[in-house]
């Protein structure tokens, strides 16, 4: 037997082009956010929520991930807000090299916040940097209040907890409380909010936050 | 499943790593996953087994070396393996910690049968 000695991260290629689209959002002033979820927490009602609030204090756009669809590029797209929608076919997570390339058909003239929407699924868009500046993860109440200690590793490398649908939860199965410490046992600190899109509840405390850029340190 | 797409990239390291004539000779792939890292050994080593089929390197296999999760207390120093997923130090219950391992994914090395040994 002959040996041949590597040690290379096997995803160096993603990490690579993460890196250079970092560095192309820096020097375009472009704050880019990373949104992971199940399917069907509500990642694109958030963002339509955020596009209402804070339609006069930031200039977005989006980047939309699905396996299959333009619908939600539909729905972003009926607000006004740029939105490159990228079609996976199959592939169960955005990889850096998509985002370098639909940055391309974006104008980013006057864009100050760029959202990336993943496709839904918790365990694999964890892996792949995209070149945002955070990851944000939502779950939703009626997803129960385990989801973090199932799925260690995306609220481990997220920076900010959204818990949407709390207008549900004396419906459904989840402890609001026991959901937070789970969350906070993986990672001590995530920034957390409780929102509900259906009635508007925590809305203007997340875009508040979001708008003053008050971000964690990664 | 991205164990497919990570099989791939694999694939294409190890592809880079050795000469065309060597491609066949490629018996073990050495590669660290951490307890972390989100990635599935078995459905790996399926997918890695699956995409070589196609190549020049039918009989290579993949040999994991799984990582657990270990932690340093930045506080009070304590060294300690992450149980349970609970990310707080069980000797002063702090949160200020420094990950030593378990987000590996990396490949190791590459191990070639040598011809000689064959023909002997």
């Amino acid at each position: 037997m002959s040996v041949i000695t590597i040690e290379r991260k096997i995803l160096e290629k993603n990490d690579r082009i993460a890196e250079k689209n970092r560095q192309f959002f820096k020097e375009h002033g472009v704050f880019v956010l990373n949104f992971v979820s199940s399917p069907g927490a509500g990642k694109t009602s958030i963002l339509e929520k955020t596009f209402q609030e804070l339609s006069a204090t930031l200039n977005i756009a989006v980047i939309e991930g699905d396996v299959q669809t333009d619908l939600d590029s539909q729905r972003v797209a009926s607000y006004g807000v740029p939105v490159v929608q990228i079609i996976t076919m199959g592939a169960c997570h955005l990889e850096a090299n998509l985002i370098r390339d639909a940055v391309q058909k974006l104008n980013l003239d006057g864009i100050d916040t760029l959202f990336i929407e993943n496709v839904g699924n918790l365990v694999c868009p964890s892996n792949y940097d995209l070149g945002e500046a955070f990851k944000v993860v939502v779950v939703s109440t009626t997803e129960g209040d385990d989801k973090p200690l199932k799925y260690p590793g995306m609220f481990r490398n997220s920076s900010v907890l959204i818990i949407n649908k709390i207008d549900l939860v004396p419906y459904v199965h989840c402890d609001l409380k026991l959901l937070k410490e789970n969350a906070l046992q993986i990672n001590p600190a995530l920034k957390i909010f409780e929102i509900s899109c259906f009635t508007g509840a925590g809305i203007p405390e997340w875009c508040s936050w979001l708008s003053k850029r008050e971000f964690p340190r990664l | 499943m991205h164990e497919l797409a990570i099989a791939q990239n694999i694939l294409e390291i190890v592809q880079q790593s050795v000469t065309e004539e060597q491609e066949p000779d490629v018996k073990w792939v050495r590669i660290r996953v951490g307890q972390l890292s989100g990635v599935v050994p078995d459905s790996l080593d399926f997918c890695f087994s699956a995409i070589v089929s196609e190549t020049r390197m039918q009989q290579a296999g993949l040999a994991i070396e799984q990582v657990p999760t270990v932690s340093r207390c930045r506080d009070c120093g304590h060294q300690f393996q992450i149980e349970d997923m609970v990310f707080v130090c069980p000797s002063c219950k702090s949160a200020n910690l420094e990950m030593i391992s378990g987000k590996e994914l990396e490949i190791l090395e590459i191990e070639l049968e040598d011809k000689r040994d064959n023909a002997l």
